[in-house]
């Protein structure tokens, strides 16, 4: 018998969105006061109108449904898959307002793209777009990255329980330190000391490349949030390709990279724990994959000979493979290029790399490197299960921070989400079939969308059809938050509706 | 038949030297790279973002209706340039006659033009900005409302009866 959802369910639901919603609104500010100080006048009332609706509601929801109680698994996971879709009618309240986008759904499709970190955009003349605004997009990436929820565990949850249930539904089931609020502001410190630096080496390099100090820094901010967080936006309309250089090319890399490896080994680089990096089953993982993709799309980019020499199939090749590995989704090519130069196996390379993503509670989505080693250290003891005789008993292990001894329980566990994410990238390439795109295209960009990559071959653009966007959207929302926040939303509105 | 065959070629030249004298917008270049690849062509657009110089050469980046390309291009020539794409203003709209190049082996396979006569067009200017009225006037509303929901957060008292599912 399935229960109907009580008033006291909804009520600490609410509540807890709530105390969200302020958080998101309090951090409206920092783009209102950017826009102020850049004289930027219609962004500033843009920023003033959202942070004023984001607050009016934040404190409505927390008188209406004011709770002393802690959230229980099921509510904890109802707060996080809500507040994701809260926080992008919110956040795309500015970019609607700024114009630049041609409906409330694009802004929310591009709001939603950075929260999940995606990176895919269907911005207009982003070009002459105000700089709060552009912060904004960027910062938005920074948030969601680290996870809504995050911010509002720092800094305005007690109860550590409720906490914890909100925490895991937000994808990230691993603590670096025992209390989970300790670990929400050791990601928020490890993020902000990455950023200073992160800011600093690409303004620098900008300033070198000959931008405008200003601009150098306002561009190093805005693209390492991108960078860090995985998400693929970035100031000007060209993507990484605007500012026509290796070295920044090659920090971005490292950035991204840093941005897809586990929280916790960087907390082990940070406590002096360097060795984890090799022994970890995550690095190795990822190791491998990059040098597996990276052949297919070499192999495929030489079929058709358009990079010939190394530093060129280094600065397209393996540029757009590792961002797309990482999930990050910067470009140093145009998205016609994907199917103008690159032949289909090249594009091939490209998908498995995305469809693989990075390190688990990082900032990426898709599958992810833990789950693909434990999977293919399953298979390895299974296929020593056979070979070896009946009497002997194969153990196999596994180092992820500890050694660890590989059971069914997590190895099914890794099947299951793989599983999801597959499905979930064939039915959004099915849909973008249905709309006349070709298998390729609709697989490439169905696949960026649920892994939250962001790398484009043409197919996301303002002039999509509406049920496409749809698609996409719940794609990311899907892809960011590994399903189980998703179906607990499902099961719970289910419920609502047929439970007694 | 040897006429015939002079006359058609003549024609052809004579299109395609028309074609490749016109502007070409970003589109038809992206799509048709390989055609253009190597050969002489003009394009035009608004100078966005920052003049990069890069000793005795600079990068612009040049935006049509649709994308920016990159463009290559002698320091000397892009002084003229004053006013850039931005939210605070319109920058230079100029035509650009040069090389373009698909994967451009001097610039690490980026699809660029490398630009031998920059010639401004349209002078930008800056953008002056007014406040909406509208939104002006619902900032000012929702201002009200905030203030009514922090106050209604002191007034009230949290209900201390404890409910049990």
């Amino acid at each position: 018998m399935i229960l109907r959802p009580t008033l006291e369910d909804i009520k600490l639901i609410g509540y807890y969105l709530g105390k969200i919603i302020i958080a998101l609104g309090l951090t409206m500010i920092v783009p209102l006061v950017f826009a102020l100080t850049r004289s930027e006048i219609n962004p500033t009332l843009d920023f003033l109108i959202a942070t004023e609706i984001s607050l009016i509601i934040g404190l409505l929801l927390l008188k209406v449904c004011r709770t002393e109680k802690d959230l229980n698994w099921m509510q904890g996971m109802i707060v996080v898959s809500l507040s994701w879709v809260v926080a992008t009618l919110l956040g795309a309240i500015p970019l609607y307002l700024s114009g630049h986008w041609q409906s409330y759904l694009d802004s929310c499709f591009d709001a939603m793209s950075g929260f999940a970190t995606t990176g895919l955009v269907l911005v207009q003349d982003l070009d002459h777009l105000a700089l709060s605004h552009n912060l904004w997009r960027h910062m938005i990436m920074f948030i969601g990255g680290q996870g809504i929820v995050i911010v509002a565990l720092s800094f305005f949850v007690k109860g550590f329980s409720g906490a914890f249930k909100m925490y895991v539904g937000e994808a990230r089931d691993e603590r670096i330190l025992p209390n989970v609020i300790h670990t929400s502001r050791f990601i928020w410190l490890v993020s902000f000391v990455y950023l200073i630096l992160g800011t600093v080496a690409l303004g620098v390099v900008g300033i070198i490349l000959g931008m405008r100090p200003f601009n150098a820094f306002f561009h190093g901010v805005c693209v390492f949030m991108a960078a860090f967080d995985t998400g693929g936006f970035a100031p000007q309309s060209q993507n990484i390709l605007y500012y026509h250089s290796l070295a920044f090319e090659i920090v971005t890399i490292m950035i991204m990279i840093f941005g897809a490896i586990n929280f916790k080994l960087h907390y082990c680089l940070w406590t002096g724990k360097r060795k984890e990096v090799f022994k970890n089953i995550e690095t190795r993982t990822l190791f491998i994959t990059v040098l597996i993709t990276f052949f297919i799309t070499a192999l495929g980019l030489a079929q058709v000979n358009i990079y010939p020499r190394a530093v060129a199939l280094f600065r397209k090749g393996f540029y757009q493979l590792i961002s797309g590995h990482s999930g990050t989704g910067f470009q140093t090519i145009y998205a016609a290029q994907f199917n103008q130069d690159w032949s289909h196996l090249a594009i091939v390379g490209v998908i498995c790399a995305m469809a693989l993503g990075g390190a688990v509670c990082s900032t990426t989505g898709a599958i992810k490197m833990l789950r693909i080693g434990i999977i293919f250290k399953a298979m390895i003891e299974d296929v020593k299960r056979i070979i070896l005789p009946e009497r002997a008993i194969v153990v196999q292990k596994f180092h992820h921070i500890k050694e660890i001894f590989l059971e069914d329980k997590q190895a099914r566990s890794a099947l299951l989400i793989t599983l999801a994410y597959l499905v979930l990238y064939g039915i959004g390439a099915c849909i973008g079939m249905f709309f006349g795109y070709s298998f390729l295209d609709s697989l490439f960009e169905s696949t960026s969308a649920a892994a939250n990559v962001g790398l484009s071959c043409g197919v996301t653009s303002p002039s999509m059809p509406v049920a496409l966007k749809y698609t996409y959207i719940i794609q990311m929302w899907a892809g960011r938050l590994e399903f189980m926040s998703i179906f607990t939303l499902i099961g719970f509105l289910i419920a609502a509706i047929k439970g007694k | 038949m040897r006429i015939g065959f002079l006359i058609i070629c003549a024609l052809n030249f004579c299109v395609y030297g028309i074609a490749y004298a016109q502007p070409l917008n970003s589109n038809e270049l992206i799509n048709q790279a390989g055609r253009y690849d190597g050969k002489v062509i003009t394009y035009a657009g608004e100078v966005v973002g920052d003049v990069m110089v890069r000793g005795n050469y600079a990068w612009i980046n040049v935006k049509d209706s649709s994308n920016a390309i990159g463009i290559w291009v002698d320091k000397t020539k892009v002084q003229d340039i004053i006013y850039t794409g931005s939210y605070k203003s319109q920058g230079d709209w100029i035509e650009v006659s040069g090389v373009f190049h698909r994967a451009c082996s001097e610039h690490g396979a980026d699809l660029d033009i490398h630009g031998e006569v920059v010639k401004k067009i349209v002078p930008g200017r800056p953008i002056s900005e007014e406040a909406d009225r509208e939104k002006r006037k619902i900032a000012v509303t929702l201002l009200g409302g905030l203030c009514l929901a922090l106050i209604l957060q002191f007034f009230k008292k949290p209900s201390k009866k404890k409910s049990s599912r």
